[in-house]
């Protein structure tokens, strides 16, 4: 559907977006995470023929953006972060405008624009001028523009920033709703609003691919730093020599949590956390210590992500295939 | 294109720009009327058209200053970048659009020489071919204008420096007398517009060696130059400068010479202006 080969962008000295090779499939919801400036905006940007690119090439069901603009660009709709609206226009005023730019006309254009309008929602405000609008609203409008066209790709860079959670759940309904029917490329620094709706994450840190997998194998191949947190009301004393007798417990750091309440943080080598966490469980029974809390802590996004973040300024820039060796995912700790 | 001239005209003809743009243009007509038509009982239309031309400097700049600055500062280029549409047809969409806001109070000046026509001896074709070549120089400062306003995304600025720019035209005549008219003060002046040129070069291109191979080149063409005919060189600049004149030409024709050059002057002018806004336009997809 979109191939994605080794695009590079520069601007002078600095490189926004080096190497770059991915491909989106037909039918998916693809999250496009990274942390601010890591290149989310500029290889949207490229994708949609709104840039260029220093190198590399982007092709949409075969049609190269930059050598048939044309016809690549009717595939596709997007929605830049700042939404691109004509404030003293009404949304109908400005979607028409779209519909006619991306080539339709009269009934064709009708038909879409009142479906559109209706699938996001804005009928009320169809006739009020777009300045006076909600910002949830004008994201709407922008959404809106994007689908007009039938494209079979919608991409959207960042489309749930600055709204409130409501605004932002029904953002995240309405990609959901598009994802049954198009293809649907968003970026996001939010973790979990790309966990709950993607069914692939794109991960780029500086520019590189960091991972491509789903949301869950993400998960799980990270799902291992084998951290177990415990409180127990208890002493230091008697806490230090429970763990001692564990065998599998490789390190444990205590800290006091409140009146007579301990907490602590302990590393395993099992490889099974919940068959760790059941011996702890006993253990604490058989001496008669109240243990408050014990959680297995799993890897989130969060820890991939802030890793990623980091990894991204240690290495160095010039590494050729440095998207290709962690394509396949990001290495366990 | 034609949803991008739609788009535009609709914004002008909904919004006040197109009245007021043909408010102060009939103003300035008219006032012209009234001196020389009316109060001098002067027959030829043409002298009325003439008289308050200069009000074009203000006007023009004003309604271009917001075509593509506006885009840029509202962030919905970006849109029109993404659109399966060119620049080229955003340009010439936009510019059209100008020009119809242009056209329309022009249709209604079209009408006075017809009305003074029933009451005196009117010569009708200077009348006519004054409006031609006032509607001409008009659309080649729509063009410039709305090039200035692809350089920033400050109306304000596209304004300052559109309306500059038409006056420095418009005067430059009358300016071309204070200028040197030596050959060695023209070889300075071209020395330092090469330089300059060089400068927008690297500014525009970020290509330290681009800029440098042009700038030696063209300032070795016009050392070669001047030392074979240092007397092309002789009143060369005043020369250049009236030559440049768009308002010049236009009182040529005013003076009931249909001179063609003119025409073919003011659409060279129209086609370079929207050629460097498509480019000034294409130049931000490449940063």
């Amino acid at each position: 559907m979109i191939e994605i080969e080794h695009l590079t962008k520069r601007y002078g000295a600095h490189t926004a977006v080096s190497d770059l090779s991915f491909q989106v499939e037909q039918g998916q919801i693809y999250g496009f995470l990274g942390p601010n400036g890591a290149g989310k905006s500029t290889t949207m940007n490229i994708m949609t023929g709104c840039l260029s690119a220093t190198e590399g090439h982007v092709r949409i069901e075969g049609h190269d953006i930059f050598d048939e603009p044309d016809k690549a660009k009717r595939l596709m709709g997007y929605l830049p972060e700042q939404p691109p609206l004509y404030l003293n226009e009404t949304p109908e005023e400005y979607l028409r405008f779209v519909g006619e730019a991306k080539g339709l006309r009269g009934d064709a254009l009708a038909r879409q624009m009142d479906g559109i309008i209706e699938q996001t929602g804005i009928g009320a405000m169809a006739h009020r001028r777009i300045s006076t609008l909600s910002k949830g609203y004008k994201q709407r409008v922008g959404v809106a523009q994007a689908l007009l066209g039938s494209p079979k790709v919608i991409i959207l860079d960042e489309p749930t920033v600055g709204l409130d959670p409501i605004q932002i759940i029904e953002i995240r309904d309405l990609i959901k709703e598009l994802g049954r029917t198009h293809t649907v490329i968003f970026s996001s620094h939010i973790l979990s609003e790309v966990q709950a709706i993607c069914d692939q994450i794109i991960m780029i840190a500086k520019g590189k691919l960091a991972a491509f997998d789903t949301p869950e194998n993400l998960e799980r191949r990270l799902l291992a730093p084998n951290e177990l947190v415990l409180t127990a009301e208890t002493d230091e004393e008697a806490l230090a020599g429970l763990l001692a007798g564990m065998e599998f417990i490789s390190a444990a750091q205590m800290e006091r949590t409140g009146e007579g309440r301990l907490t602590a943080h302990i590393r395993t080598d099992r490889t099974d956390i919940y068959e760790a966490s059941r011996a702890v469980f006993f253990a604490f029974a058989q001496r008669g210590i109240p243990l408050l809390e014990l959680t297995p802590k799993k890897a989130n996004l969060e820890d991939i992500f802030l890793e990623l973040a980091d990894d991204g300024d240690a290495q160095p820039e010039t590494a050729p295939d440095a998207g290709h060796d962690t394509e396949s995912g990001v290495e366990e700790e | 294109m034609s949803a991008v001239l739609r788009h535009e005209l609709k914004s002008y003809f909904h919004s006040l720009t197109a009245y007021v743009f043909g408010a102060f243009l009939l103003l300035a007509v008219g006032l012209g009327c009234l001196r020389y038509n009316l109060r001098a009982a002067v027959s030829n239309f043409e002298f009325a058209l003439a008289d308050f031309c200069v009000v074009l400097a203000i006007i023009v700049p004003i309604l271009t200053m917001r075509v593509l600055a506006e885009e840029r500062r509202q962030r919905t280029d970006q849109l029109l970048y993404s659109l399966p549409i060119t620049t080229t047809q955003v340009v010439a969409g936009k510019y059209l659009a100008l020009l119809a806001v242009y056209l329309v109070p022009l249709c209604v000046v079209a009408a006075y020489p017809l009305i003074f026509a029933r009451y005196g001896d009117v010569y009708l074709p200077t009348a006519y071919g004054a409006i031609l070549a006032f509607f001409l120089m008009g659309a080649a400062l729509i063009a410039l204008g709305m090039f200035l306003s692809s350089l920033t995304e400050s109306q304000g600025f596209a304004a300052g420096i559109g309306i500059s720019a038409i006056l420095l035209n418009y005067f430059s005549v009358s300016l071309s007398e204070y200028v040197s008219s030596t050959a060695f003060g023209a070889l300075v002046t071209i020395c330092v517009l090469i330089l300059a040129l060089g400068a927008l070069i690297r500014h525009l291109t970020k290509n330290e060696n681009m800029a440098l191979g042009a700038g030696i080149a063209l300032l070795a063409l016009t050392g070669a130059a001047y030392y074979l005919a240092p007397a092309k060189f002789e009143g060369l600049l005043p020369r250049v400068m009236s030559r440049l004149s768009l308002f010049e030409r236009f009182y040529t024709i005013v003076n009931g010479v249909f001179d063609m050059t003119a025409v073919v002057y003011y659409l060279t002018v129209i086609i370079f202006f929207l050629f460097l806004s498509v480019q000034s336009m294409e130049k931000r997809r490449y940063n």
